[in-house]
């Protein structure tokens, strides 16, 4: 027996062992292990997100551009869905079983306990329908939301749109959440900070069947929703309109600027489309057709579209001539036209002429003066000096750079200067003779329509701009950006500018301009001046810019037509009423010919000259 | 022979006061698991905690009457009381109301019993009366029969209770044999048992035979032959199983059948000479195809006999999540594939289904308990989060948590700190029980101190080991602790016993 008495030890041992091993058990995972907390913590923690309402926007003269409009996410919890009837359910969704069956494995691979959203952006009316019946779906329930609206159905491109974030914006910008909005273009994306506000967050703990069992640290944590900042936009929201309705059936663009203060007044692209096209769940269907179409109506072309001046550039020139000291107001050049081609008119004597008539062989030789200032015994040297002065004299004008105005995606257009032909003919193979093109705005150079009317502003303002930019007040905040309120000034002296206005006047008001549609009335005086890009690939582009009145300017504008041919066709009558709509609200009976022609005119399908 | 002395004389109370520390552990862990800002009294009577405190009271008085009873009453009516309760066993399949799918209830008014916990100390009784028996011997064979039979017998009717978790506490009686001189082999080999169990489940049978086999295969040639034979048939052996693996076999019988007989033939052809006439070599082979057979009896057990959720209590403790989301990805990835045909995909397709609905079907159903009872636990880190801030038991997110489940409360609101002093005492009363056992002269109080460690250490070693996902899920209560009235009059009269018996050990000698 006695041997059997030293089992009590083997049994004893056990009970240490395994008491020992339990021991060591809880150890690491009480003490070692830190991930059961957060996975505790994340089981009791329920945040609910309060969405706050993104900020209005408004036109200058206070009409309302963008709102919110409430929009319902129905979520669901797939623990709690119990047996429903499945196709009643999804005939009241209107999706397909299919839609539903993915959705809720989706929903339910996500977390059988944690809610997550099941169709998103419905609308109040469907809504309605939804919530009377929704008590015989348990598991479902309605999330608000709100969605951007567009009363004008106006100005989309200005307006930008907004979207769920992506990843990588989760990833790079810590205040975004996986169903956020944010905006994707235009103002919507300039100024996100300020119209998205602040998320609210409730925390609250909540019990394994997810039902509420009070708040969190007494909600000491819980912040509310701040509703994002109103902003109100330069933009006259009925020119934008009677813009965008001149332009229909037309590709090309319209920008207005008030000079004094570089206010956008209307920036029109052509052709456009509905903002409300890009709200909700509209997306989906709307973004692929819009961005699959061949007229490219997402692409703004007052930003984005890169096109050769044409003649307007030759105020440019004459101001720098006349700046260098290699011109006077009086010099007069013959129309040589085997310099380069012109049409047919008496050959100018002065600068003003050459602008009202619009003369090629004059710019020949004006640029020739411009850059060939005997810098340098080498012709080729001679150029590459003078080009290199030129070409910051030019970008001074804010061509060939990135305006900063307040929308994104916009283009430097081009101003080529020595690297440029170093590179594209190489070093000392290129002289005045290889581009002298760029003297009437052909050639290499490059200018976005904003650019345009940004020109039109100088001369307006007599040698300065202001960025052009399209926030007028934020609100809650007294200013503006320091970017917008600082002043350009493009180095050309103030009087040089007189004889350029006493051509643009000559353009529009004189026997022998070049766009006497673009005449208004006796009271309003216009100056304004044509040009025709040449276009390698087709019908060339009509030009136009101008401002009014003559004296005081309050609006200058760009328009650029595409393949309508020559700048005074089309493009001068379209500013001349724009400027009428803007200085007086009205289109005079004298006037309304030409808005009838210009609204019945379809330029779209234009036969391509080869 | 003091026989009217004071009914504490010569009590331990040393056990007494681990008891009353357990109980009172208990109380204050069902009062933080089921509390609520409503029922805020410890006392109010129609929640958990109060009727807790009214069984504890009970169970006190219970305490009492068998210090006041005679320890030879106990002897005396071993066998009665035994046949009462298996008799009540019986009654309970025919009359016994049925809670959470098992009939083990008699129901009286609102008070229900639980006859399969007071069936524990009538087998205790039993098994001692009888192993003390003058004249018994554990070699017999007719002794391990009776003892055995004695232990089976409640076994048994508790699992035509549907019962399981009860049933298998009966287990813990090997202890007691062995301590009465069961041979140490059986010990080692249920051990091992249960060793292969879990391999085989991990690593799949073919993997276990092979090793097996290798193992064989090194230990016989070493002491047969020489290590040249030895290199000479591994190599031989590793040549044949590379070849077989090569071919696609499906995994049928015919499979596994051609890869024994292969084995088995190069056995065969080794120990050709050595076999002639010698028992020893037939034997060894015989036990390698016994333990073959076992591994397979397991696969075929573990995947044909045992329902869903009784796999999943096991395969959730094996990791089985983890390789369910890993076989996921990877046919995930062979979905995506290039140059797949449509069936191919289907195929494909149709196999992540199924696995994710195993996948689901483990983490809402045992997986999600252990889960859960984990994180309760382990969040609990060091020091605990507080008496009554228990965010995981508060909210329900713990299952039983009153009950089966109470060791997560206590993790959890007492941290390690708290979790492992419970550790400790439990321990400390298993080894002091065994230290009072030891000390009796009567062979009928040492059975019977044994059986009253081995049960309560059963219970613990289950049900902490649910809770911190070593042990299967099977829902016995943890000793004093756990909420309900029988399984505390039942632990209390079951160990009262033995401090009667303990107390009285100068005085008789049985």
């Amino acid at each position: 027996m006695n041997n059997l008495s030293n089992r009590k030890f083997v049994v004893g041992l056990i009970f240490l062992a395994v008491g020992v091993i339990f021991a060591l058990r809880l150890f690491s995972v009480q003490v070692l292990n830190d991930e059961y907390k957060l996975d505790s913590d994340q089981n009791v923690l329920r945040e609910i997100i309060q969405y706050p309402a993104r900020g209005l926007v408004y036109d200058r003269n206070g009409e309302l551009l963008v709102y919110n409009e409430a929009a319902y996410d129905l979520m669901v919890i797939p623990k709690q869905v119990k047996k429903i009837d499945t196709l009643a359910f999804c005939e009241l969704l209107e999706i397909d079983t299919a839609e539903y069956r993915e959705k809720f494995t989706k929903a339910r691979d996500y977390s059988s306990y944690k809610p997550s959203s099941f169709v998103k952006e419905i609308s109040s009316i469907s809504y309605a329908n939804i919530q009377e019946q929704l008590f015989k779906y348990p598991g479902f329930f309605v999330q608000t939301r709100t969605l951007r609206k567009y009363p004008r159905n106006s100005a989309a491109h200005i307006l930008g749109y907004i979207g769920e974030v992506n990843q990588s914006t989760i990833d790079d910008k810590p205040y975004y959440r996986s169903g956020d909005y944010i905006g994707k273009s235009g103002l919507e994306y300039s100024y996100e900070g300020l119209l998205r506000g602040q998320r609210g967050v409730k925390r609250i703990l909540v019990d394994v069947h997810n039902r509420e069992k009070g708040s969190y640290k007494d909600a000491a944590t819980d912040t509310m929703a701040v509703t994002g900042t109103t902003i109100k936009t330069t933009l006259d929201i009925l020119l934008q309109e009677y813009g965008e309705l001149l332009m229909q059936n037309k590709k090309g663009s319209i920008v207005a600027i008030e000079p004094k203060t570089g206010e956008i007044l209307a920036l029109v692209s052509a052709p456009n489309y509905d903002p409300n096209m890009l709200v909700g769940r509209a997306v989906k269907k709307n973004y692929p057709v819009l961005s699959q179409d061949s007229l490219k109506p997402l692409f703004n072309r007052a930003l984005m579209a890169q096109y050769p001046p044409g003649s307007i550039f030759k105020t440019v020139q004459a101001l720098i001539g006349l700046q260098d000291g290699v011109i006077t107001e009086n010099s007069g050049f013959s129309c040589i036209k085997s310099y380069v081609n012109c049409h047919n008119h008496p050959s100018a004597s002065s600068v003003a002429a050459s602008v009202k008539m619009s003369c090629n062989p004059y710019y020949y030789s004006v640029f020739k003066r411009i850059l060939m200032q005997g810098r340098s015994k080498s012709i080729f040297k001679d150029s590459e000096l003078g080009l290199g002065v030129w070409a910051k004299q030019v970008t001074r004008f804010g061509f060939g750079q990135r305006l900063a105005t307040d929308l994104p995606s916009i283009k430097r257009g081009n101003v080529p200067g020595v690297d440029f032909y170093n590179k594209w003919y190489g070093k000392g193979r290129w002289a005045f003779s290889t581009i002298y093109s760029l003297s009437i705005g052909q050639g290499e150079v490059e200018v976005i329509p904003l650019q345009m009317a940004n020109l039109a502003t100088i001369i307006a303002n007599k040698g300065y701009y202001y960025v052009p930019h399209l926030i007028k007040e934020i609100d809650k905040v007294d200013t503006i950006p320091f970017v917008f309120r600082e002043k350009n000034d493009v180095g050309i002296n103030k009087e040089y500018f007189n004889p350029i206005l006493a051509g643009m006047y000559g353009v529009v008001n004189e026997p022998g301009g070049t766009a006497r549609r673009a005449k208004i009335h006796d009271s309003i005086i216009v100056c304004g001046k044509t040009g025709t890009a040449q276009n390698p690939h087709g019908e060339d582009h009509s030009v136009f810019i101008a401002f009014a009145p003559k004296d005081n300017p309050e609006i200058a504008i760009a328009v650029y037509v595409e393949n309508s041919g020559f700048g005074g066709t089309w493009a001068a009558p379209i500013a001349s009423l724009m400027i009428e709509k803007y200085l007086t609200d009205s289109i005079s009976t004298r006037n309304l010919a030409k808005e009838k022609r210009i609204l019945e005119a379809n330029l779209m399908n234009v036969v391509q000259k080869k | 022979m003091r026989r009217y002395g004071n009914i504490f004389a010569n009590v331990d109370w040393a056990t007494i006061l681990i008891y009353l520390a357990l109980v009172f552990i208990g109380w204050i862990n069902i009062y933080a698991a089921v509390y609520s800002e409503e029922h805020h009294s410890i006392f109010d009577v129609s929640q958990r905690y109060g009727k807790q405190l009214m069984w504890i009271g009970l169970a006190f008085i219970l305490a009492l009457v068998i210090l006041m009873l005679e320890g030879h009453f106990f002897t005396s009516f071993a066998y009665p009381i035994y046949g009462i309760i298996m008799f009540s066993l019986i009654a309970v399949l025919l009359l016994g109301v049925k809670v959470n799918g098992a009939t083990s209830w008699f129901q009286f008014g609102s008070i229900k019993i639980q006859p399969s916990e007071f069936a524990k100390f009538a087998t205790v009784l039993a098994l001692s009366k009888y192993l003390s028996g003058l004249s018994i011997r554990m070699q017999d064979f007719k002794t391990k029969v009776v003892a055995i039979s004695i232990i089976v017998l409640p076994a048994l009717l508790i699992l035509l209770q549907n019962d399981t978790g009860s049933t298998l506490v009966y287990a813990a009686f090997v202890l007691v044999l062995y301590r009465e001189g069961l041979s140490g082999n059986i010990l080692l080999f249920g051990i091992l048992a249960i060793i292969v169990f879990v391999l085989t489940l991990l690593f799949g049978p073919i993997n276990i035979i092979l090793t097996a086999a290798y193992a064989y295969l090194i230990i016989y040639t070493l002491l047969k032959f020489n290590v040249k034979t030895t290199l000479v048939s591994l190599l031989l052996f590793s040549g044949l199983v590379f070849i077989f693996f090569n071919y696609e076999f499906s995994e049928s019988l015919v499979y596994y059948g051609l890869g024994m007989l292969l084995f088995f033939l190069l056995a065969f052809l080794i120990t050709k000479k050595e076999m002639k006439g010698k028992r020893l070599h037939y034997i060894g082979v015989g036990v390698f195809v016994a333990a073959c057979l076992y591994i397979y009896s397991i696969d075929f057990t573990f995947n044909k006999v045992l329902k869903e959720h009784q796999r999943t209590r096991i395969t959730v403790l094996l990791g089985e999540e983890d390789k369910l989301i890993e076989q996921i990805e990877g046919l995930k990835i062979l979905r995506d594939k290039e140059g797949i045909s449509a069936e191919d995909k289907q195929q494909i397709r149709d196999d992540i289904g199924v696995k994710r609905f195993s996948l689901r079907e483990l983490r809402q159903g045992n997986g999600w308990n252990i889960k859960q009872s984990l994180i309760a636990i382990g969040s609990g880190e060091g020091w605990g989060k507080g008496f009554l801030k228990g965010t995981q038991t508060k909210f329900n997110f713990v299952p039983e948590q009153s009950t089966d489940f109470i060791f997560c409360t206590i993790g959890e609101e007492w941290g390690f700190m708290g979790a492992f002093i419970l550790v400790a005492l439990y321990v400390a009363i298993f080894l002091r029980l065994i230290f009072l056992a030891e000390r009796q002269r009567s062979i009928f109080s040492r059975i019977y101190g044994y059986s009253v460690a081995a049960i309560l250490f059963f219970h613990f070693l289950i049900n902490i080991g649910m809770t911190i996902g070593l042990a299967p899920v099977i829902g016995i209560p943890l000793p004093f602790i756990s909420y309900g009235g029988s399984s505390l009059w039942s632990f209390t009269i079951l160990l009262f016993i033995f401090i009667k018996l303990d107390s009285e050990r100068l005085n008789v000698l049985r």
